[in-house]
């Protein structure tokens, strides 16, 4: 039979980047769509209609949405180069790391950038102190997953090229390598693995794009109050 | 019986514990529970889970499994052969019930609470109409999951069961409290039976507070853990 898989997702969303990793690295034939998120779909609405977001991933006419869904979805349904291991606990070890970034480094990270002023130091502050959990779950690995990538390192691998996107738009370094030695080697070493390094989105282009969000709240800080 | 070292850390009225001890019996799996007092929480906890500090957790030969749902998908995995699967087997129907438990964990969960710290009648109301939206999509999953059958998960309760299920202690709480009806007979017929179902189930009956007993302690705060 013949397989069809489609994923719809952004140029630029994170999420949408973790579902084109997995397919990319199992070797999966699929299409994509740049969704524009100001004029969605009928495609995204129909597949997608509690959220209305994307990614979705559609297999043989099924939606499934919510990226860190979609990855454990591939992972079972083709086996070759597994993301999660065999081992029950290291898997919840890797579902664990994996839902930390985004519960808590991902709502950190964009505080930092979207907070102005005193709140912004405050969240810049707090940013710092989840990523210590990161630097310290690094300790003897190559990679959240160990030698090889893993759950873990795909959902948090947008801090690979974003970070640097949010520190230049900010003009405050977030990771520095100082103090995050093993997290600063494994953005690296992430951002230039097969496959992953040939999937970034153009640097400029997301820092115009992310300068334009955080507009509005650079201006609503300089209102006289 | 199923001997191994398994001890539980939790708080009688969260619903993330209950979700772990339900699963625990699922599988006939004997542990040793330990209660936590969240105003001065015990080393072993506060060892167990140093990222977060929060309880369930679930310690087995001595290594800590934190997060209430991978607690679930960890007791599926570690005594897969005992008992029936939580989770289903295909991977599109696994995909769609850890859809719909993130789903509930976020849109559910914030949606309840609403409706016990809104101020005055008028936010009552709205927080109350938002949660019966949330629950129209819930009683939609219900019959899709279900086909026909007793539970989400089918014949037997499974993941999606679990994970909404334990928060029915906490719903009759806010309707007793609230003097309102939120699971209705007409407007969600398939939740309302299930909800009955659900709590009678040899797997949840011992382990779910009695409402009361929620009820008093809502009088002082509401449930974190």
């Amino acid at each position: 039979m013949a397989e069809e898989v489609k994923l719809l997702k952004t140029w630029s969303s994170p999420f949408g980047l973790r579902a084109f990793w997995i397919l990319k690295l199992k070797g999966v034939q699929f299409d994509f769509v740049d969704e524009d998120l100001s004029n969605k779909s009928p495609l995204l609405l129909q597949s997608n209609p509690v959220y209305k977001k994307v990614p979705v991933l559609i297999h043989n006419g099924k939606p499934i949405s919510e990226s860190l869904v979609i990855l454990e979805y591939v992972d079972e349904t083709w086996k070759q180069n597994p993301l999660l291991p065999e081992d029950p606990y290291e898997r919840a070890r890797a579902r664990f790391w994996a839902k930390f970034g985004e519960d808590k480094v991902l709502v950190s990270i964009w505080n930092a950038f979207i907070k102005q002023g005193k709140e912004q130091e405050e969240a810049i502050g707090l940013a710092i102190e989840t990523l210590k959990f990161l630097e310290e779950e690094l300790k003897g690995k190559r990679f959240f997953g160990g030698e090889k990538i893993g759950l873990a390192d795909l959902a948090l691998g947008w801090l690979a090229n974003l970070i640097g996107v949010f520190e230049e738009v900010i003009g405050v370094k977030l990771i520095e390598k100082e103090r995050f030695p093993l997290l600063s080697a494994w953005m690296q070493e992430f951002a230039e693995a097969p496959v992953i390094k040939e999937s970034w989105p153009p640097h400029e282009k997301l820092v115009t794009k992310f300068r334009a969000i955080r507009e509005p709240y650079v201006a609503a800080a300089a209102q006289p109050k | 019986m199923v001997k191994s070292d398994v001890k539980v850390l939790g708080f009688w009225p969260s619903p993330f514990l209950m979700r772990a001890r339900i699963a625990l019996k699922i599988k006939s799996v004997e542990y040793e529970f330990l209660e936590e007092n969240l105003g001065s929480k015990s080393e072993l906890l506060l060892k167990s889970n140093p990222v977060h500090k929060k309880i369930p957790v679930l310690i087995h030969n001595d290594k800590p499994v934190c997060e209430s749902l991978i607690i679930v998908e960890y007791v599926d995995e570690a005594w897969s052969s005992s008992g029936p699967s939580i989770l289903p087997s295909d991977p599109y129907d696994r995909a769609v019930a850890r859809f719909w438990a993130a789903y509930v964990d976020e849109k559910w969960f914030s949606a309840l609470r609403d409706i016990g710290s809104a101020n005055g009648a008028e936010a009552k109301k709205a927080a109350i109409e938002q949660l019966i939206e949330v629950l129209v999509l819930l009683e939609d999953a219900f019959v899709k999951c279900s086909k026909g059958k007793a539970f989400f998960g089918g014949n037997q309760i499974g993941f999606l069961d679990i994970a909404f299920g334990s928060y029915l202690g906490w719903l009759r709480v806010t309707e007793k409290m609230n003097e309102v009806k939120l699971l209705d007979e007409v407007k969600t017929p398939g939740l309302f039976k299930w909800a009955e179902r659900f709590c009678a189930d040899a797997a949840v009956k011992d382990v779910m507070p009695e409402t009361d007993k929620l009820a008093e302690l809502k009088a002082s705060a509401p449930p974190s853990s």
